[in-house]
C-alpha cells in the first residue's frame, strides 16, 4: 500500500512537530519522517484533530525542516514482530535489529501497547524463586510472576546485583525453559558492555534478547523500549511457555524522558514537574508482569531505579512502590561499611513472599524468621543511635546483645559474595545462627513448635 | 450521528452528536468504545471514553444512548467481579481472551439464569416506592429482597410466584400515570444519591476482629475512615482484613487504580475463606469493582461511583454494607488527568478545584440510614477508603480532603511498618471520633470494665512516647523503677496486643471477648509490676520473669481455650512475682 507523504509540517518543536492538511489520522499512530538529507526517523501521533495531528518524534528533530521534510502516517498504531528467533539478538528501542542480522519476521505483528491482562484472568504468583541471595530469598522473597523493583542510587552497585540475580535465579522445578530480557534505557554503553559480558560468560547470551538504548541514543525511543520488550517477553511467555525476567533499567531515565515529551507538550506538570498521568503510564509497563491462569509461561520483573540525592520520596520510586509488588532497597550506608550487596532490609518488601514461601515451598518457619529478623535488626539499628547519643554504658544488657545482633547481621547475613549462590536452608540456618545471640524469650514472632525444631539456643 | 473531530488520550471531542445531554453515555468510533459527555460547547460535545484510543480518527462516528452512566442492579450481583463501568471479567474473560479487548460490552447480570421469587406482596396491595415486593435467595448468605423502583407506586394488579428470570416481568402495577411491568433487573445513574429517609447516629460499631482497631480505634457502622499510608505500611491489607473479618452482611471490594494480583488474591481466597458468623464461604457476601491500574483512567473515576451504587441499592433492602475503595488517591489522580486535558485551570497540586466536593459528595454517601418503603428499614454503608500520599505525607490536596469529611483516621507508619509491626496503624496519631459514642456499646456487650481498660491502655502508650524522649536524652538505666514498668507494659501492649498477624490461622480473627480478655492479663500484669515495684522490687528482676512469655502467646490461644489458658497465666505471674519479692 503507497502511503501519501505530507510536506506540510506547521511548526516544529522540541522532539513534537505539528502536521497540518492532512487525510485524519489515528490517535498513537505511528509515523515516517524522512527528513531532506534522506534519514528516516519513526514518531508517533499525540494529538489528532481535522486535518492536523501533533506527532512525537523519536529521535533527534536536527535537519528535519518545514519545507522539504516528509511526513508519511503508517495507518497503524506502533507493532513488532515476534518469534522464538528474538532470543540470542540485539536490539534497538524501536525492537529493529543492531546486531547485523536478519530483521525478525513473523506472521503477525503484534501491538506494543498490550490490551490490560483481565484481572479475572490473573494467576496468583506463588511459585518461590531461589536467588541465592539472603536478604532477597528469606527476607523479600521473589516469586514467579513478581514485579519487584531495585531502589538504587548512583554509584551503587545495583547492576551487579541484577546480573548476580539473573546468574543464580532458579526455582524448584527444573524442567522450565528460562528467558531473559534486557531493556536498558538511557544507560552508559560500560554498563551494558557489563550486562553483555555476563551474559557471555554465564552462556545465557543465547536464551536472552536485548533491547538497547544507550545514554547516546535517541532519549524518545526509551518511551517505546520499554513495551517493545514486554511485547516480546509477553510472545515468549503466553504462547510459547517460557518463564520470562525481565531487567528494565534505569527507569529513571525512562520517566525522564516521559517529563521531556509532557514538558515539550505545554503539559501541566506534576510533582517535580513530572506529569500528572506518570503513575498510569508506569502502570502500564509494570502491571505487565505476571501469570495468566492456563498458561504455563510467566513474567517476572525487575526494574531497577536510581533515586534522584537517594531519595525515596522522589516521584519515581514513589509512584513505582505503589505499583509494584514490593521493592529491594540499595543502602549507600552499608555500602560504605563494604557489604554487599548493600540491601537495607528494613524499607525492602516482598508482597508477594507469603505465598511463595511455607510448608511446601521454602519452610514452614519462614515467615516467622523473617518477622522475627526484621524485628531484631530494626531493635538493634534504633539502639544503635540511641549508644551513639547515651553512650554503649548505659544500655542494659539484654540491649547490647541486640547491637551486637545488627552488627553480626550486616556482616554474615546481608554480606555475601558476588559468585555466592546460597541455598534457601543456607540461609534460613544463618538465621538460627544470628537469633541464637538473642535471649530465647524475645522470640515472640517465632512459634514454640519452629524454636524447638530449628533453634540454636543451648 | 455525531463526528470526531480531536482524539486526545481518553479525552475525544465530538461534533453534532443528536440529543447530546450532560453525562450521558456515548459510544465512540467504529470500534464503539463507551465515553461519557462531561462537556457541551455549542455543538461539539467533550467525551471522557472509558477505553484505549489508540487508533482512533477524526471523522468517526459518534452516538448517543441517550441514558447517563448506570449501573444494572438485580439479583446475581454478588459474587461478581466487574470492571469500572461494571462489565463482567468473567464473562469479558470467556469472550475475548485473557486480555481485555476494546468495545466489547455484555449484560452485567446474567440474564438467563433463573430465579426462585417469592412475592411478600399481593394482588390489590397498594404499595410505594422502594416497597419490599418479594425475596430471592441470591447467596446462601444473603436473601435478595426485590423492591418497587423509585418512580412506582399503585396497586398491584398481577404478581408472579417462583422461577423467573431477571429481565421476565414479575409484577404489574397500576398506577395514577398508567400501568408499569416491573423486571427484578433495575437500572440506576452512578452519579445520582439513592436518597433516604434520615440518617441515625452512629451506635453500634462495625467488629473488625483487628486488636488495635476494635480496641483503640473503632468505626460505627455507617461511618467513615480515612486509611493514608505510604507504599509497603499494609494499606491493602488492612482493607483485605476488614473485608474478611468485618461483621458487615455484605462487602463491596473497589479496587481502584491498584494492582492486578491484589484482586487476584481476593478472587482465589475469599471462596475459601469462612465468615465466622455463618461459616460460609466469604465470597458469598461479596462484591468486586477490579478497575486496576493499567486498565484505563476514566474508568478509574467511574468505579467508586458503580461501587457506590452497588452498596446503596443493598443498603435500601436494609443490611449493612462495607465499602472498601483502594485507593481514592488513584480515584483522584484519573480526575486529575481528564480535566488537564480539559484544559481546566489547576487547583492545589494539579487536582481540579472540585475535587474537595467530589470527595465530600462521595463519602456522604455512607452512613447508618432509616429507608422509607413500608416497612421503613434500617440499612448502613461504612466506607473506608485508602489514601496513598505521594511520598507517604499527608499535607497534600487528597488526604487533607478527605481528613475533612472522615471521622476514622488509621494512620499508616511507615517505620512500624519496616520493623514488621503490622498493622501499622500508628497509635499516637490515629484517631476515632466515634470512640466516645462506641465505648458505652463495648461496656454492655462485651465486658463493664473496657470502657476504663480502654482509656488506661491510651494513657499507658502515651506515658511511653514522653518517657522514650527522656530516655533518648538520659540513657534507660536512669529511669526510677516505676517509669521501667511503664515502658515495660507499653512493650506488652504494642507488641503483644497491637501487633496482630493477617497470616496466622489463629491470630487473623480475634473476638471482642478475647480482645477483652487479653487486656484484662496485661492490665492484671501491669497491676502486679505496679505493686512489687512499689513495695521496692526493681525491674531488672520483674522484666526476665518466665510467665511473661505466657502474654506473648495468648495471641495463638484458639477462643475455646482461653480461659483456662489466662487463669494458669495469671497464676503464674504472680507467682513469680511472688518468688521475686520473697527471694528479697
Amino acid at each position: 500500500m503507497v502511503k501519501v507523504g505530507y510536506k506540510s509540517i506547521r511548526e516544529i518543536s522540541g522532539p513534537l512537530i505539528f502536521v497540518e492538511g492532512i487525510r485524519n489520522a489515528g490517535y498513537n499512530e505511528m509515523v515516517s519522517i524522512e527528513t531532506p538529507d534522506g534519514q528516516v526517523k519513526s514518531g508517533q501521533v499525540l494529538d489528532t484533530s481535522n486535518g492536523l495531528a501533533i506527532v512525537q518524534v523519536f529521535g533527534a528533530t536536527s535537519g528535519l525542516d518545514n519545507v522539504n521534510t516528509v511526513v508519511k502516517f503508517r495507518g497503524e498504531t506502533a507493532r513488532i514482530h515476534v518469534s522464538d528467533e528474538v532470543l540470542g539478538r540485539v536490539f534497538n528501542g524501536l525492537g529493529d535489529p543492531i546486531d547485523n542480522g536478519p530483521q525478525i519476521q513473523s506472521s503477525e505483528k503484534v501491538e506494543i501497547v498490550g490490551d490490560a491482562i483481565n484481572p479475572y484472568s490473573r494467576e496468583e504468583p506463588s511459585e518461590f524463586i531461589q536467588t541465592g541471595i539472603s536478604t532477597i530469598d528469606g527476607m523479600n522473597t521473589l516469586v514467579r510472576g513478581q514485579k519487584l523493583p531495585i531502589f538504587s542510587a548512583s554509584g551503587l552497585p545495583h547492576n551487579m546485583l541484577a546480573a548476580q540475580i539473573a546468574r543464580q535465579a532458579k526455582t524448584l522445578k527444573s524442567d522450565d525453559q528460562f528467558a531473559v530480557i534486557f531493556g536498558a534505557m538511557g544507560i552508559t554503553s560500560e554498563e551494558a558492555n557489563f550486562f553483555m559480558n555476563e551474559f557471555r560468560k554465564t552462556g545465557s547470551l543465547n536464551r536472552a534478547a536485548i533491547f538497547l538504548n544507550l545514554s547516546s541514543d535517541p532519549s524518545m525511543e526509551r518511551i517505546i523500549l520499554p513495551r517493545v520488550a514486554l511485547t516480546t517477553a509477553e510472545y515468549l511467555a503466553y504462547e510459547r511457555e517460557y518463564h520470562v525476567l525481565v531487567i528494565l533499567t534505569d527507569m529513571t531515565n525512562y520517566c525522564e524522558s516521559l517529563r521531556e515529551i509532557s514538558s515539550a507538550r505545554e503539559e501541566v506538570p506534576g510533582r517535580r514537574g513530572f506529569p500528572g498521568y506518570m503513575y498510569t503510564d508506569l502502570s502500564t509497563i509494570y502491571e505487565r508482569a505476571g501469570k495468566i491462569r492456563g498458561k504455563n509461561g510467566s513474567i517476572t520483573q525487575i526494574p531497577i531505579l536510581t533515586m534522584p540525592g537517594d531519595d525515596i520520596t522522589n516521584p519515581i520510586p514513589d509512584l513505582t512502590g505503589y505499583i509494584t509488588e514490593g521493592q529491594i532497597v540499595m543502602s549507600r550506608d552499608l555500602q560504605r561499611k563494604g557489604i554487599y550487596p548493600p540491601v537495607d532490609v528494613l524499607p525492602s518488601l516482598s508482597r508477594l513472599m507469603n505465598q511463595g514461601i511455607g510448608k511446601g515451598s521454602t519452610r514452614e518457619d519462614h515467615r516467622g524468621v523473617a518477622d522475627q529478623l526484621y524485628s531484631a535488626y530494626a531493635n538493634g539499628k534504633d539502639l544503635r543511635s540511641l549508644s551513639a547519643i547515651v553512650g554503649e554504658e548505659s544500655l542494659s544488657a539484654n540491649d547490647k546483645s541486640y547491637l551486637r545482633f545488627a552488627d553480626e547481621f550486616e556482616k554474615r547475613y546481608v554480606n555475601q559474595g558476588l559468585y555466592e549462590d546460597r541455598t534457601i536452608e543456607d540461609t534460613l540456618s544463618l538465621s538460627y545462627d544470628l537469633m541464637s545471640q538473642l535471649p530465647v524469650g524475645e522470640m515472640k514472632r517465632l512459634k514454640k513448635d519452629f524454636i524447638e525444631k530449628y533453634g540454636k539456643w543451648k | 450521528m455525531g463526528k470526531i473531530v480531536r482524539v486526545s488520550g481518553p479525552v475525544v471531542t465530538a461534533e453534532d452528536i443528536e440529543g447530546s445531554k450532560m453525562y450521558d453515555v456515548v459510544r465512540v468510533g467504529e470500534m464503539n468504545l463507551v465515553g461519557e459527555i462531561i462537556r457541551i460547547t455549542g455543538n461539539r460535545a467533550t467525551i471522557q471514553v472509558y477505553e484505549d484510543t489508540s487508533g482512533i480518527k477524526p471523522g468517526e462516528k459518534v452516538e448517543t444512548t441517550g441514558k447517563p452512566l448506570s449501573v444494572e442492579l438485580g439479583p446475581g450481583l454478588l459474587k461478581s467481579i466487574y470492571d469500572g463501568i461494571q462489565r463482567p471479567l468473567d464473562v469479558i474473560r470467556d469472550k475475548t481472551g485473557d486480555f481485555i479487548k476494546r468495545g466489547y460490552t455484555a449484560s452485567p447480570l446474567d440474564t438467563k439464569k433463573e430465579w426462585d421469587f417469592v412475592p411478600v406482596v399481593k394482588k390489590g396491595d397498594v404499595i410505594k416506592p422502594r416497597q419490599i415486593l418479594g425475596t430471592v435467595q441470591e447467596t446462601s448468605l444473603i436473601e435478595h429482597k426485590i423492591m418497587a423502583p423509585f418512580n412506582v407506586s399503585g396497586t398491584v394488579d398481577e404478581i408472579s410466584d417462583g422461577k423467573l428470570k431477571i429481565t421476565d416481568v414479575f409484577a404489574h402495577i397500576k398506577g395514577k400515570n398508567g400501568d408499569t411491568k416491573l423486571t427484578m433487573r433495575q437500572d440506576w445513574p452512578v452519579r445520582s444519591i439513592r436518597g433516604v429517609k434520615s440518617k441515625l447516629p452512629p451506635s453500634i460499631p462495625l467488629i473488625t476482629g483487628q486488636r488495635v482497631i476494635d480496641t483503640l480505634f473503632p468505626v460505627a457502622k455507617g461511618g467513615t475512615v480515612a486509611v493514608p499510608g505510604p507504599f509497603g505500611s499494609g494499606k491493602t491489607v488492612v482493607q483485605h482484613q476488614l473485608s474478611k473479618w468485618a461483621d458487615s452482611d455484605i462487602v463491596v471490594y473497589v479496587g481502584c487504580g491498584e494492582r492486578g494480583n491484589e484482586m487476584t488474591e481476593i478472587l482465589t481466597t475469599f471462596p475459601e475463606l469462612q465468615d465466622p458468623k455463618s461459616g460460609k464461604p466469604l465470597m458469598e457476601r461479596t462484591i468486586l469493582i477490579a478497575n486496576t491500574s493499567n486498565m484505563p483512567v476514566a474508568a478509574r473515576e467511574a468505579s467508586i461511583y458503580t461501587g457506590i451504587s452497588i452498596a446503596e441499592y443493598y443498603r435500601d433492602m436494609g443490611y449493612g454494607i462495607a465499602l472498601m475503595a483502594d485507593s481514592t488517591s488513584r480515584w483522584a489522580e484519573a480526575l486529575r488527568e481528564i480535566s488537564g486535558r480539559l484544559e481546566e485551570m489547576p487547583g492545589e497540586e494539579g487536582y481540579p478545584a472540585y475535587l474537595g466536593r467530589r470527595l465530600s459528595e462521595f463519602y456522604e454517601r455512607s452512613g447508618n440510614a432509616i429507608i422509607d418503603g413500608s416497612p421503613d428499614r434500617n440499612g448502613s454503608i461504612t466506607i473506608v477508603g485508602a489514601v496513598s500520599p505521594p511520598g507517604g505525607d499527608i499535607s497534600e490536596p487528597v488526604s487533607q480532603n478527605t481528613l475533612r469529611v472522615t471521622r476514622v483516621f488509621w494512620a499508616l507508619d511507615a517505620s512500624l511498618a519496616s520493623r514488621r509491626h503490622f498493622p501499622s496503624i500508628n497509635w499516637l496519631n490515629s484517631y476515632s471520633l466515634y470512640l466516645g459514642e462506641l465505648l458505652p456499646w463495648f461496656g454492655e456487650n462485651v465486658s463493664k470494665d473496657w470502657p476504663e481498660i480502654n482509656g488506661k491502655m491510651m494513657s499507658i502508650l502515651q506515658k511511653e512516647a514522653e518517657l522514650q524522649e527522656v530516655v533518648q536524652l538520659v540513657g534507660y538505666d536512669a529511669l526510677p523503677d516505676k517509669e521501667k514498668a511503664t515502658l515495660d507494659v507499653a512493650r506488652i501492649i504494642r507488641e503483644d496486643y497491637l501487633q496482630q498477624s493477617a497470616f496466622d490461622e489463629v491470630d487473623q480473627y480475634c473476638s471482642v471477648k478475647k480482645q477483652s480478655v487479653m487486656m484484662n492479663l496485661i492490665m492484671f500484669y501491669s497491676d502486679q509490676v505496679e505493686k512489687a515495684t512499689s513495695a521496692g522490687v526493681s525491674m531488672e528482676a520483674i522484666q526476665n520473669i518466665p510467665s511473661k512469655e505466657k502474654i506473648s502467646r495468648v495471641k495463638e490461644v484458639k477462643d475455646k481455650d482461653l480461659q483456662a489458658y489466662v487463669a494458669d497465666a495469671m497464676k503464674s505471674i504472680e507467682n513469680d512475682i511472688k518468688a521475686i519479692r520473697g527471694d528479697r
